[in-house]
Formats: structure tokens, sequence, C-alpha cells
């Protein structure tokens, strides 16, 4: 079993216009221990999808549809408080910016010393020993001197890896990880993206990492999920779909993005933009923007299907083999 | 998420995209808000058609009786139908001194704010905009006329009017002298206001493209900052002339604002409280009233406005 | 300090900077000051930086936030008065263009794109007029139909359609508002242009259609491009010759071939260190320790070394000076003297997408 299964998840938002459809079918899984990347263009919903999971969206968003599972049992229709309770005990969460994740009036320390003690049975003098015994771990130097400054005393760098440390610090199952670099400069980036993996190595901590560069996908995830207007277009291991991505709009958007040593006068173009909630067209959403389409594409919305080894993608071109096969 | 994720593609007629807009939904989807904009709008139509509105002309000394004088409501049991809210003293009759009085209230107030805003929102723009000395000396300035209440600077330009201004021009000009005063009062709120969203707005990076290109700095102010940064200002133009409307019924009723022969609300209130005691409690009550409805659907449509202009209280 | 080079042989530059630095006074007011007796700060956002542009080449500068690529490209479009050094414009120093004729004749030839696609248009102004803006202030058109038949032109242009004209900014997408912005930087027929991060906002698609677009043009125009970026690999893409900048200087100038090839001061192999390996070659990367520092404050000497492997006591005292060798300049007293080890970055092989 799964640690974490996702199933057919809906998520709409009500407006004045009519709901908008924001996730629309969604599936995964995430195994013990792994990393599984989230990849996709603004507005393709792989935030949304992790508010989802950590039971945040932002009002007036609501899941309408499908089941999230931890560990084989349903969490989205838990209340706010038993959700709060599997928040940072089973589940915890890295955002982009770190200020939003810390107090800015309260010492690292305390903070880390709070949540520990919140999930965790131990003494304050224990606690507060384990959050020193965090922050050497998440590369602060010196901690237990600098774990009674404030987080504006912190870098950039350095405030992550104290968020890195709050969310660890009740040693939770899954770790969801929106964007968790994006703020920062790429030499600092190398340093998380290095410690994220370290860490959940070490932890056995399975990881939900949500980005838009694929760079950090391939060097952090094991598998990886490829977003495309509120649903998943392609889902399998790392390296297989970097290196053969199977789904039009995979193959599309590894060829735009530049490489160092990639010798091209033009790069890959998918051309048009991703449709807004309001104008997703029917059949398969991608199709106006498909070299690939056919008929059948203007019309019925493709599923995940295997799209040969280690391959599941939504496109028809799959089951058009699969059928002739 | 971009600031219109959801939003329509196509151009459409201006009174289309009115309709359509989150302005529009958000007015017509609250009750409180539409009465005051009805409650204001039949003030500002009456007050601009009164001499077609009102039943009689309460200037014109032709018209006037002293024997219909001190008639109560229609209502009471020496009222007539002819007036229907009573006369005062010299037989003018309430409800049409009331339209008149607003009339002389709301032109008072407009110009008043018109005269804030324009002085607000240049001396704010040079300042946000230009910064430097310019902005320390001009809101230094705002900063030490905030620390004085606005009615106690009204009342010093009022008495400064008086002493320069000859006997006899006195009562045409107290009008204008009113509106500097209120005007001047109340520039602080419009320069600081202004000066905030001025600073933002210079910093971004369209002004930058019109700087590369060498537009003059007062075009970048008059046609790049000052229309983005007009949106609070509106806001606070809207609740202001709730404010100069007070403003000036304090300053009338304590007897510095417009001269009897032109009475505003104020004015109105002030001659009625002679009459308090007496009994003709009609004379001072419905101008009172008159007021407070007034003020009052004018700063809730500035509340709606401020919210329905602030995506984050959306 | 001036570092004179000998000028290019081949032609005169489009643009030559010389020296140039730009100081910003960051202190507090004055009266805080006097009450704290705290000093004056100075922060030098870019000290003594020299190189040239040739014509219809695209020269980059790279490096990480704080390190003044930006305000680089804000000094060469007149956007800040530098504090020393000089700009010329093929040939001309650019502070020589004192008077509103000279000075509007030099402006209508550069032009800049800017960063952020939501904040660089006004979003008050139709499209059509904020495009026509330059063509206006320029006096480039006699009459409201030859505007509005240019205007057109460039939306199409840019890849967007006439129609877009009567559109106001809001109702775009963030790529097609950096097309926008490009359309209204083309409007004055510049033949150079300073870009600012102008993908750094963009999602990795819109991106490769922007950059696609800004090689056409520059086929196109012959346009000549200063492209800043904190991104390698778009400047390995886009790039003739790359400056690497850290803290205010120049670290290394080099074609942009030889650069990855032979990088040689360490602050440039740091950073080609950090290249996301999309090869998957599985190689794991040693993460380089350290922040960059404040600039208001930064290490003496070379601002490198406290992260630097190969520092040693000059490098703490002394500010190593830019050195050519084969058309490579480096600032580092350690490959100056030779302490260097050799090191040839061999970028993955580019992966083959089936």
């Amino acid at each position: 079993m799964a640690l974490l299964e996702v199933e057919d998840l809906r998520v709409e938002f009500p407006t004045r216009r009519g709901a908008l459809l924001a996730l629309d079918g969604v599936s995964l899984e995430i195994n013990e221990g792994e990393v599984l990347g989230v990849v996709g263009e603004s507005g393709a919903g792989k935030s949304l999808t992790g508010s989802a999971i950590i039971g945040l969206l932002e009002p007036p968003g609501r899941v309408t549809g499908g089941q999230i599972r931890l560990e084989g049992h349903r969490i989205d229709d838990l209340s706010y408080e038993e959700m709060r309770a599997i928040r940072g005990k089973k589940i915890g969460a890295i955002f982009q910016d770190p200020l939003t994740s810390l107090n800015p009036l309260y010492t690292v320390g305390r903070q880390l010393v709070e949540t520990i003690r919140v999930h965790l049975a131990l003494s304050l003098e224990e606690a507060r020993g384990l959050a020193i015994e965090l922050l050497g771990e998440v590369g602060i130097p010196a901690p237990e001197r600098r774990i009674d400054s404030y987080p504006h005393e912190f870098s950039g760098g350095m405030r992550q890896r104290v968020v890195i440390a709050l969310a660890l610090c009740a040693n939770p199952r899954l770790i969801i990880a929106d964007e968790p670099t994006t703020a920062l400069d790429v030499s600092i980036q190398a340093q998380i993206i290095a410690l994220l993996k370290k860490l959940c190595r070490e932890h056995k901590t399975a990881v939900m990492l949500i980005t838009h560069d694929m760079g950090v996908i391939a060097e952090t995830a094991d598998r990886v999920a490829v977003m495309y207007a509120g649903r998943v277009a392609e889902i399998g291991p790392v390296k297989r779909v970097v290196k053969h991505p199977k789904h039009p709009y995979t193959v599309g958007l590894m060829g735009a993005i530049p490489m160092v040593g990639h010798d091209v006068e033009r790069l890959t173009q998918i051309e048009g933009a991703m449709p807004r909630l309001n104008e997703i067209p029917a059949g398969c959403s991608f199709n106006p923007r498909c070299p690939k389409v056919f008929d059948r594409c203007r019309v019925e919305r493709p599923e995940l299907m295997p799209a040969g080894r280690d391959a599941e993608a939504a496109c028809w071109q799959f089951d058009k083999e699969a059928r002739r096969g | 998420m971009s600031d219109n994720p959801l939003g329509v593609t196509r151009s459409e007629s201006l009174l289309q995209r009115i309709l359509d807009s989150d302005i529009y939904y958000s007015f017509s989807h609250s009750p409180i808000t539409i009465l005051s904009a009805v409650v204001t709008a039949i003030f500002f139509l009456s007050a601009a058609f009164a001499p077609w509105v009102a039943p009689h002309n309460p200037f014109d000394p032709a018209t006037l009786d002293l024997l219909d004088a001190f008639t109560p409501p229609a209502w009471e049991a020496d009222g007539t139908s002819k007036f229907l809210l009573g006369t005062d003293d010299q037989g003018r009759d309430i409800l049409s001194t009331i339209i008149y009085g607003s009339r002389v209230s709301l032109i008072v107030g407009f110009s008043a704010v018109l005269f804030s805003v324009v002085l607000g929102v240049g001396l704010g723009l040079l300042a946000g905009y230009l910064g430097g000395w310019i902005d320390s000396i001009v809101m230094r300035l705002a900063d030490v006329q905030l620390t004085i209440p606005a009615i106690l600077v009204a009342l010093m330009i009022d008495g400064v009017a008086r002493i320069l201004v000859p006997v006899h021009l006195r009562d045409v000009v107290a009008i204008y002298v009113l509106i500097l005063a209120i005007g001047v009062s109340d520039w602080p709120r419009y320069a600081r206001v202004t000066r905030g969203a001025a600073l933002v707005e210079r910093n971004k990076e369209y002004v930058s493209a019109a700087r590369v290109i060498g537009v003059h700095p007062i075009k970048i102010m008059l046609r790049h900052v000052l229309p983005n940064v007009m949106g609070p200002v509106l806001v606070l133009a809207t609740i202001g002339l709730a404010l100069a409307i007070i403003t000036e019924a304090t300053l009338s009723f304590l007897g510095v604002g417009v001269p009897p022969t032109q009475p505003s609300l104020g004015t109105l209130i002030r001659i009625g409280n002679n009459f308090l005691f007496s009994g003709e409690w009609w004379i001072t009550l419905f101008p009172s009233v008159a007021l407070v409805i007034l003020v009052l659907a004018v700063n809730l449509l500035g509340d709606w406005l401020r919210d329905a202009l602030n995506p984050k209280l959306r | 300090m001036a570092r004179q080079r000998a000028p290019d042989p081949s032609a005169t530059p489009m643009l030559e900077v010389r020296d140039l630095a730009k100081y910003f006074d960051v202190s507090k007011p004055w009266l805080a000051r006097l009450i704290e007796r705290s000093p004056r700060q100075i922060l030098k956002a870019v000290d003594g930086l020299a190189f040239d542009i040739n014509k219809g080449q695209t020269f980059s500068l790279v490096g990480e936030s704080g390190c003044g690529k930006s305000t680089v490209a804000k000094l060469v479009v007149g956007l800040h008065a530098p504090s020393r050094g000089v700009i010329r414009f093929e040939g001309r120093d650019v502070a020589d263009a004192q008077s509103r004729a000279d000075s509007a004749a030099l402006r209508r030839r550069w032009q800049m794109i800017f960063q952020d696609p939501y904040a660089s248009l006004n979003p008050r102004w139709r499209v059509r007029d904020i495009i026509a803006e330059p063509i206006r202030v320029f006096g480039l058109v006699k009459s409201r139909r030859e505007q509005e038949d240019m205007v057109a032109g460039l939306l199409r242009q840019v890849g967007l359609s006439p129609a877009d004209g009567e559109k106001y900014p809001h109702e775009f997408s963030g790529g097609q508002r950096q097309r926008i912005s490009i359309a209204r930087a083309l409007s004055s027929n510049p033949e150079f242009l300073v870009c600012d991060e102008p993908t750094s906002a963009l999602d990795v698609s819109v991106q490769a259609q922007i950059l696609n677009l800004m090689k056409d043009l520059q086929r196109e125009f012959g346009l000549t491009y200063l492209f800043i970026s904190h991104n390698l690999a778009v400047v390995y893409h886009l790039s003739d010759k790359i400056g690497v900048m850290y803290l205010g200087r120049l670290c290394e100038v080099a074609g942009a071939k030889d650069l990855f090839a032979r990088p040689q001061h360490p602050y440039t192999r740091l950073l080609l260190e950090t290249i996301p390996d999309l090869e998957m070659t599985g190689r794991e990367r040693e993460p380089v320790a350290g922040e960059v520092p404040n600039p208001i404050n930064p290490p003496s000497g070379c601002a490198f070394h406290p992260r630097c492997p190969f520092a040693n006591e000059r490098c703490r005292s002394e500010v190593p000076m830019p050195t050519e060798s084969a058309g490579h300049i480096v600032a580092c007293h350690a490959a100056e003297e030779g302490r260097l080890p050799d090191a040839t970055y061999t970028p993955p092989k580019q992966p083959v997408a089936s």
C-alpha cells in the first residue's frame, strides 16, 4: 500500500460565473520514503494539489470529489481540528517563502520547541535538545547559539533550513514542499536541494516536491508527475520522463528548456498558452496546442493509460498503439 | 495568479464591460449600497433642480407671508398640506429651505473636496514621485497641519479672511472663503495617500520604460502615475465629501459659514435651534435629519467603494 | 583605477563601458545618523566595470541577486547616473549628449525590456497606446494613420494580432505581455536592446517562445543585446559573450563557449557546478558552502575569498585586477599566479527526446 494515495481528486472554485474546475480528476501515489516531483507551469494545479492534501485550500476553493488517503485512511473528509493534528505530525510542509512559515516575533528555538511539544511528549529540556540537534542537522552552524536568534537574523538560505527543521521536527511520514528553492539564489538552491535529499533519505520521509523547475526535479525526485490544466498528463520514473517523455506536452516542455552544451538555434516551442480555467477545451485539454492531435482528442478526454514500460500518459496515441499491438 | 485569472478576453462595448465588471457585481449584490446610492441621487438631483423640485421659493420675499410663520408640519393639528414640513419664523417652507439648503451644502462640500483633492494630489504626487527635499517639506507641512484639528484650521482661515475682506463684500465671498477654509483643512489626507501610492508606482517598470525614452517627469506624473493612484483617492474623496458637508454644517452652525440669506443645512439647524425651547421643534429637526441621512448615505457609498476597489477584502 | 583595454581592432564596438561605478548612499536619515552616531553607509552596487559589446552580438551578465547586474542595465540606458566611469555608444561618450535633441537622438537607438510583465505595462493604458508611446515621444510618424499602421505591424511582428491593440494589459497572459513589452521596445527602431531578466518571471514553455522571438528579431534587425540573467542555461543559449559578476565586479569575461568549456574564476566554476543535471547521469554534486555576503560591507581584497577554496593571504588583502589572455578576461590572483587546478566543465550531452 502506498503512503499517500490521491484518487480522482476534484477541486472547484465557485465564482459568480459558475464553478471553475481547478483540479479535474488528479490521481497519484507516493510510496514510503519516495520523492515524487510534481511539475507544471503556473496554473496547472500543482500547488492546489499540495494544498488540498494538507487541507489548506484557500477559500472559496473546495474539494468536490475523489479521495485522499494517508496510510490507507481517508484524510480529505476530516474536520479542521483533526486535520491540524495530522499536519506537522504526519505531514510536514515547506513553502516557497520561508518568512511566511516563521513567526517574526519568536526566536526560532521557541517555534521549534513549541512545534515539537505539540506532537511529541517531551519535556522542555528534551525538546530544546532535539531542536538544537535538528538545527545542526540542517546545517546551521553553532546551533546551540543560533537557536535563540530571531528569523530576521538569518539569511534567506538559512531561514529555509530552519523551515526544513521545523517541518521535520515531529518526524512526519510525508513532506509537501511547494517551490522550496524558487526564492533562493542558484548556489543556495543547490545547497537546499542537497540537504532535503539527504535528510529525507536518512529519515525515510517521503516528499511531494512541487516545482516549476524541471532541473530541481531531475536532481531530486524518484518519480515525477507532469501536470497540465488541472490534470496529470504523465507520470513515471524521473529518468524515463526526462529522457524519454511520452506525452506530447512533456516532449514539448523538455525541448523548451535551454541546456548548457545543447547547441540549438531555436528551442522547441509549444504554440499558444495553457488555457484559462473557464476556457478549457473539450476532449484533451492539450489538443489545440498538440502537434500530434487527431479527431478523437477533440471530443474525448483521455485518462492516464500505459504508454510503454514504466510509463503512464493521458494521451490517446497510446490507446491506439495498445489496441493495434 | 494574475489580477484577472478568470477574466473575459474579448473586447466588448463599454456598457457591457461595466455590467460585467466586479464593481457592478458587488454593487448590485449590496442592498444597503443601492439604497445609499438612491438616497444620494435624490439629494443630488433635488439640489440640482431645486427651483423646479421645491414647492416654494423660500428666498423670494414676494411669496413669503409672515402670517404663515411657525406653521407646524402637515400632520400636526395646525398643519396645512401647503407646508409639508411646516414653516420657520419668516414663514418659509421648511421642505423648500432643506432642498435649497442641501444645494448650498453640496456645492460647498463638492468644491471643498475638489479643492483639497487638487491641492493634496498635486503635492502628494510631487512629493512621492520626485522625493528628496520636496518630499520632506510637503510631508512635514502635512504633519504639522494634521496636528491641528481641521475645524480649527478652517476657523483660522475664516478669521483671516474676515479681516482681509471689506465689510460690504463679506456676504458675497463668504461661500468662497468657506470652500477655501474646508478645502485647505483637508488636503494632507489626500497628499499622504497619493504620496504613498506614487512611491509604489514610481518604482514600477512601466515608469522606468517611460524614463528610458526620456519622457518629461511632469508628463510621467500626469499620464502614468496619476491614473494609477486615483483609485484610493476616489474612495477618500467620497468619504471626504461627507466630512466636508459636516465641517460646513459645523462652521455654519457656529455662525462663521454661509450668510443666513443663503442658508445651508448647518445654518438652518442654527436658526432652528433658537426655537427649540419655544416648541417649534420642526424648524431644526428636519434639516438635522436631512443632514444625517445625506452624510450617512455618502459615507456608506464611500465604504462600499473602498471595499469594492480593494481586492484583498473581496 | 581606470583599466583601459586596447579597443577591438575590427571596429568600434556598439557599446563600450570603462571603469563604470555606481555607489548608492544607503545611510539612515541624517537626524537618525546624528543621534545614533552611525557613519554614512555606501553601497557599491557596481564598481569598476569594463566591457565591450560588438554590433549584432549578445553580451550577457550573469550573477546572483545583489551582484549589481540590474544596476548595470539601468546605468547603460540612463535610468541611473554613473558615479564614475564612461559609457560610450558607438565611440561617443553618452554623457556628452546634453542637449535635448542630442539626448533624444541617442535614446531612440536603445530600448529596454523589463523583468516583470505585470509591472512593465501601465494597467490604465490600452495596448496600442503603450506601444505607440515611443513613436509619439520621438515624433517618428506624421499622421495618426501612420502610427496605427506601425502599431499593427509591431503587434504582428511579436506574434499578436492588430486587434489586440484595443485591449488592456490585464487581458493578456504573462508571455503575451512580454511580447507587448518587446513591441514597445521595437517601436522606435532601436539598434541596441537592454534586457533585464526578460524571461525569469515566465514559465519554461513561454520562456522558449520569448527567447525564440528575441533570436528571430536579432537576426532580422541586426539587434545588439545586453542580456541580464541569473539562469546560466538561458545565457548559454543566447549569448556570444558572457560576463560573470560577483558583488559589483566582473570576475570573468569570455566568449560563451569558452567560458563554459574553460571556466577560470573559482566563482564561475561554482556557478557552473549549480546547473541542474538534466542528463540524469546521477552524479552527486558537491554543493558549495557559504552565501553571498552583504554588499554594504563586502569582504576585503577579493570579495569572493571567504567562499573560495584557493584563497590565500594576497586574496584577502588585494583586489584582483582583470587580466586578459586570448580573449578570456579573469580577475583572480590564483588564476594569474597559476595556482588554479585545471577545470574543464563537461556539459551534459543533450537528452534525446523520443
